[in-house]
């Protein structure tokens, strides 16, 4: 390798290198944005590609209505700051219409699908931009860096193209549209040591910090109006951080005292659990959950 | 492991193949376990599973395991990608599985590889997809190779049958046009030679297969390779053009004589932008922009090169292939060619004398091609030499080319 390209810079120049395929090959690109660190750091590169013309995709959050107001503080700071253009799809939205219904334990990742692949229809979007890692779920660890999808988002492995070099084949037919993920080859330690030294802004709920949780299914849940704590369930005040953000009924926080960047990344290196299997109830589902969620057309 | 970023570190990317049966996935398994790089929780779904299926001690190749709909389906999906780490270096594994479409997903998965591990039984040696290995990984000109000779505990550990199954390999490695291979005895199962070196193999004096992981030399392309700057996409700022892409050789210095292809028009680099930062050069795999001195008629597909070495202009392509799709190619066949950034119609005009090919079939196609391409022989760039077949129809990649000189 050659003096002073490290593998970040590796895993940088392959990620750009997507976002402009993308932007050569595509009409109506779009970034799924959540304001997660995944999200975040695929904006960052979005922005450096394109530098110093400004990005040329717009972002769509999923907007599940059980959000922290830390992430949708930040993900408003950041809109503004790049001057982007948001579009929100809305489960509360679905909710209230009857389309949809509230799941008996509250959580609402599953829900997002159908906003989502609706949105995607609607606007007409073609490639759409998504933070996932091979490393995070043996479901993902098959994706394709460009993955094909029917009209009801779907995701069918026999239908997955060959992908070989770096030569991203975006065909698809109208009505159809292509997943891409940029991040593909990188881990959760990679992320954070490019947050590290890019000096990247995260939501504030990364990082240690006081908060008032209770016990469900081995993680710490945040206390809130979405249906917790039941009644057999204590609040208590600990010092937690989150190492994902997701819907606030399913996204749990670790015990931590990393209030810094690098103690985060000290901590993950230390860690003997995986991000998903420490703080997602909906992957403890069954063994196969990412897998069916994926094929329904979830991120 | 360190907190503190090392650039220094670099990336290993390898691929495995094997057939079935022969302890790909134990090898695998054993790799991340012994590595450390398989974490608590993944553990113990693996315990957890491999209670359920009666045995004692964990399986290791459950951690490969496929997806519930490739059982159910009786499919399998041609690459799965894992990651792990030691302090010395990363390492991204393409495990390709050994079953019906083996050549297929091998192809896939050795195209960005810089060493493939070929995996054999050390009781049945060398075997019909042994060979097609060998042959696969001299056809994608995979830097290293590695002979994994596994099951050692299974023949005694003993040398002569280890021998014996190098000395085969060597004779079809070297018909296959393959330089060099590293033969190297394990025992996934139990673990001989694959992290730590083995007490019970006296006779080797190698490495084990994650310390030769660890140290072969990656990545160095040699100091004169031709720049090779296929542009991507074009960056408006005002009245300023930057043309964006990803060097796929070479090293550009502001001040550099470039042309641009097919045009044929020179221009001089007027700036280097790597990332948003002004650099005085930048050299492959980086993704940069380029401003020229001069107002050319630059977009994406083209390709820049600077000096006396400039790829083949040409509408007519020689290429030795791998088909990938079910469906098969046929002489006659109109479809898209995928070069770089660039994408051509072209037509199937010779199929090396055959009339179709077969999913997995290696062989030679002549294109003609509705647009010039800017071709590099496969065996000077794996970048600027390799295509994708595409069927116009639905947009199927249908077949691997590379560049015959």
């Amino acid at each position: 390798m050659n003096p002073g390209f490290g593998h970040l810079d590796a895993l940088e120049s392959e990620s750009v290198h997507i976002f402009r395929e993308v932007a050569g090959e595509f009409e109506r690109p779009v970034i799924l944005f959540s304001g997660g660190k995944d999200s975040v750091v695929m904006l960052h590169l979005a922005l450096k590609a394109f530098a110093p013309a400004p990005t040329p995709f717009p972002l769509l959050h999923v907007d599940t209505g059980h959000n922290f107001p830390e992430v949708i503080e930040y993900r408003d700071r950041a809109v503004a700051k790049h001057g982007l253009r948001l579009h929100v799809a809305s489960v509360q939205d679905y909710i209230d219409r009857g389309v949809l219904r509230e799941r008996a334990d509250g959580t609402r990742n599953p829900l997002q699908t159908l906003p989502l692949t609706e949105k995607i229809q609607s606007e007409k979007f073609d490639a759409v931009f998504g933070g996932g890692r091979r490393d995070e779920e043996k479901a993902r660890a098959k994706e394709r860096v460009f993955s094909l999808r029917d009209e009801f988002s779907q995701w069918d492995p026999r239908r997955q193209r060959p992908e070989l070099w770096n030569l991203y084949n975006g065909r698809h037919a109208p009505g159809e549209h292509v997943r891409v993920f940029p991040l593909s080859n990188w881990t959760e330690l990679d992320v954070w040591q490019y947050i590290a030294r890019e000096g990247i802004e995260l939501p504030s709920i990364y990082f240690a910090h006081h908060r008032e949780v209770f016990a469900r299914g081995g993680m710490w849940l945040t206390a809130g109006d979405w249906g917790g704590p039941r009644s057999a369930e204590t609040v208590e005040k600990r010092q937690v951080r989150y190492r994902t953000v997701g819907d606030m009924s399913c996204t749990g926080a670790v015990d931590s005292d990393a209030d810094t960047v690098e103690k985060v990344i000290a901590e993950i290196a230390a860690s003997r659990l995986t991000e998903r299997g420490a703080t997602r109830a909906d992957d403890k589902l069954s063994e196969a959950a990412m897998e069916d969620r994926k094929r329904e057309g979830y991120f | 492991m360190s907190t503190t970023i090392d650039t220094t570190i670099d990336t290993l990317r390898f691929a495995t193949a094997g057939s079935v049966d022969d302890g790909k996935s134990t090898l695998v398994g054993r790799l991340l376990h012994d590595s450390k790089s398989v974490l608590a929780d993944q553990l113990e779904a693996v315990e957890h599973a491999s209670r359920n299926r009666g045995q004692d001690t964990p399986d290791l190749a459950l951690l490969t395991d496929g997806l519930r709909a490739e059982r159910e389906q009786g499919i399998t999906i041609d690459v799965a990608y894992r990651y792990f780490a030691t302090p010395r270096r990363r390492f991204i594994l393409a495990d390709t599985p050994g079953h019906v479409q083996y050549t297929r997903n091998m192809v896939t998965g050795a195209s960005t590889a810089d060493l493939a591990i070929v995996l054999v039984d050390a009781r049945k040696g060398v075997v019909e997809q042994t060979r097609r290995h060998a042959a696969v990984a001299a056809l994608l000109r995979v830097p290293h190779v590695v002979l994994a000779v596994n099951k050692m505990d299974l023949v005694g550990y003993e040398q002569a049958p280890f021998e014996r199954i190098v000395e085969d390999f060597a004779a079809h490695a070297a018909e296959s046009g393959l330089p060099g291979f590293t033969p190297i005895p394990v025992s996934a199962l139990v673990g001989d030679n694959v992290v730590a070196r083995s007490t019970a193999m006296g006779w080797y004096e190698g490495p084990a297969l994650l310390e030769f992981l660890e140290e072969v030399p990656v990545g160095a392309e040699a100091p004169d390779a031709p720049v090779r700057f296929p542009v991507q996409y074009v960056i408006r700022d005002g009245e300023v053009r930057y043309y964006a892409g990803q060097l796929a050789s070479g090293v550009l210095h502001v001040g550099d004589q470039v042309t641009v292809h097919p045009s044929g028009e020179t221009s001089q680099i007027a700036g280097i932008d790597v990332l948003g930062t002004a650099r005085e050069s930048a050299r492959a795999p980086q993704s940069i922009s380029l401003r020229l001195a001069d107002q050319r008629d630059v977009s994406r597909g083209d390709m820049i090169t600077a000096g006396v070495d400039v790829p083949a202009l040409t509408r007519e392509v020689r290429a030795a292939v791998c088909h990938l799709a079910e469906r098969p190619l046929r002489v006659g066949d109109r479809v898209l060619v995928r070069h770089t950034t660039r994408t051509v119609k072209a037509v199937v005009e010779d199929l090396g004398g055959a009339p179709a090919l077969s999913v997995n079939d290696l062989g030679h196609i002549t294109l003609r091609t509705a647009d010039p391409l800017l071709l590099d022989p496969y065996a000077a760039s794996r970048r600027t030499g390799a295509f994708i077949v595409i069927d116009p129809a639905d947009g199927a990649t249908l077949t691997a080319g590379m560049v015959e000189p």
